[in-house]
């Protein structure tokens, strides 16, 4: 097909692109609700650019992750958060640790951090899409920042798992996605992952009253 | 000598419908907001019945106004008219072009905001002071972020002219640039901002404690009170045509070609129309931010800005 052969490549990074500002995005977001609203977007969006990378490469193996990253990533995950937070009953204003305009800063830094140190791999690489690496590094770094500058529980979560996204889109940029074996495996631990964090979620809403991380750093009761 | 005529042509053309066309698009954006909100609205031509009413009342001076007071309106529509000049809307061919750049044109936008601003803390009454600062304080960050908003689309085509800006992305082959994604996010928030739009200043609202754009001209009355008015439908205009020149400018005439002049009307109509609507929306679907929000959401125009220069070297250098 000429035209996925011009714009294949382009539509990729542009893919990329919106991921990286999805990422951003929740960096700056307060509610839990719209965390959440991001996480299936940028579930969306990987889905577009792993099929678009299965058309320009003709790899067939792809489409199934493609296929799994739609079924997990934008229907159950999204459905299982949105279900834990209706019976935690959580839609409030997210705390930040740092206050926003200074984890943006933060996040730029990493932003720059995270293409400098993709430049030297991507070189090595290549798949059509080495110039996405960086980006996908950038996301891992920025999800991770989410994780720790959030002190409620359910951001933290998703945090993690828009850091598995990262880490999923990384996998197809740099060598066309793992093998199948390993990419369901790592699926399913994500999915158990939420299951086991939705039943600590409770638990420590019962013990402390409150879903703030904060109350685990005590070990002693006061 | 006959080249720089028909540019001529061209620039004066486009000044007139900019000029005549602003209060319109004004309607429009109005119009849509009241469809969308179910009522019937006041109609498409109402801002132009407003200028009209304006002008014919007689203008009512506080005592100690300066003469700074009442040349202010007239020199901040010149600016925004000047600005809208530079823009290229129809076609690239535009003499004004070669003496002012994208940098300029912030300048221009500059000094307009500079002009209000002092007119609103002319009289001295506690609500133009308030609105003055308010205005500075979103000013002061929205500009760098336009500014790296324009440096992106300079990168990509190696000149901060916007009508060399125009040929290279309209006029050379289609390529997909992600790094205009993030200026383009950018620049909608900064646009939203600079024009008093909802989720940081309301223009339908004289609530003294959220109004920004509407406590600095409230001494204002009769053609004073119309030509600032006149000229905020100006900024308006001049802000969706740049808009369109940097992220739709499919349509717009290459240099000198008449028929693709009288060809690019209709499309930058169509275009406004949506980009109207499109704003209309995002008034109807956002909430009005705390003033103190306002740093933190102009802050992310900027970084985004900056994410989009930093995209263009990874993705396109």
């Amino acid at each position: 097909m000429p035209f996925l052969a011009h714009y294949g490549t382009q539509l990729i990074n542009l893919c990329a692109a919106v991921l990286l500002l999805l990422a951003f995005t929740m960096l700056t977001q307060r509610r839990i609700l719209s965390l959440i609203h991001l996480y299936t977007a940028q579930g969306l969006v990987l889905f577009a650019s792993t099929v678009l990378v299965a058309l320009v490469t003709g790899q067939a193996e792809l489409y199934k992750s493609a296929a799994l990253t739609l079924a997990l990533k934008v229907l159950a995950l999204p459905w299982l958060l949105h279900f834990l937070i209706r019976r935690l009953n959580v839609k409030w204003d997210v705390e930040t640790l740092i206050n926003i305009p200074t984890t943006m800063l933060i996040g730029i830094v990493l932003v720059i951090l995270a293409f400098n140190l993709a430049a030297p791999i991507s070189r090595l690489a290549g798949t059509v899409t080495r110039a996405t690496l960086g980006i996908a590094m950038a996301s891992i770094l920025l999800s991770f920042l989410m994780m720790i500058t959030r002190s409620k529980a359910v951001p933290q979560v998703i945090g993690f798992l828009s850091m598995e996204n990262g880490l999923f889109f990384a996998a197809t940029a740099a060598v066309y996605g793992m093998p199948f074996v390993f990419e369901f495996g790592i699926a399913f631990d994500v999915l158990v992952a939420v299951l086991i964090m939705g039943v600590f979620f409770f638990q420590i809403r019962e013990r402390f009253d409150s879903l703030d991380t904060r109350h685990l750093e005590r070990l002693k009761e006061h | 000598m006959n080249a720089s005529l028909s540019g001529l042509a061209a620039q004066f053309t486009e000044l007139a419908l900019a000029v005549l066309l602003a209060p319109l698009l004004t309607g429009w954006v109005n119009q849509c907001r009241a469809w969308l909100q179910n009522k019937s609205g006041p109609g498409l031509l109402q801002p132009y019945r407003l200028l009209g009413k304006l002008f014919q009342k007689e203008i009512v001076l506080a005592t100690n106004a300066s003469p700074l007071f009442r040349a202010a309106p007239y020199l901040i529509f010149g600016c925004l008219a000047l600005a809208a000049a530079i823009v290229p809307t129809l076609g690239t061919d535009l003499p004004l072009n070669a003496a002012a750049d994208a940098i300029a044109l912030v300048g221009l936008l500059a000094l307009a905001r500079l002009f209000i601003s002092l007119a609103g803390m002319d009289v001295g009454t506690a609500f133009g002071t308030l609105g003055a600062r308010r205005e500075m304080l979103v000013g002061f960050l929205a500009e760098p972020a336009l500014l790296m908003v324009l440096f992106t689309a300079s990168l990509i085509s190696q000149s901060t002219s916007l009508a060399t800006i125009v040929e290279t992305l309209a006029h050379r082959d289609f390529v997909i640039y992600p790094s205009l994604a993030f200026a383009g996010v950018a620049f909608t928030m900064v646009s939203l901002a600079e024009n008093a739009r909802i989720p940081v200043d309301n223009p339908a609202t004289h609530l003294e404690l959220t109004m920004i754009h509407e406590a600095m001209i409230l001494e204002y009355s009769g053609r004073h009170l119309a030509m600032v008015e006149w000229a905020a439908s100006l900024k308006l205009f001049v802000y969706s045509c740049m808009g369109l020149a940097l992220f739709f400018p499919w349509g717009v005439a290459g240099g000198g070609d008449w028929l693709g002049i009288v060809l690019a009307l209709p499309a930058l109509l169509a275009k406004l129309a949506v980009g109207g609507a499109a704003l209309a929306l995002i008034e109807i679907v956002s909430a009005k931010m705390r003033i103190f929000r306002a740093p933190e959401f102009l802050g992310t125009a900027f970084l985004l800005a900056v994410l989009a220069l930093l995209v263009h070297v990874l993705l396109e250098g």
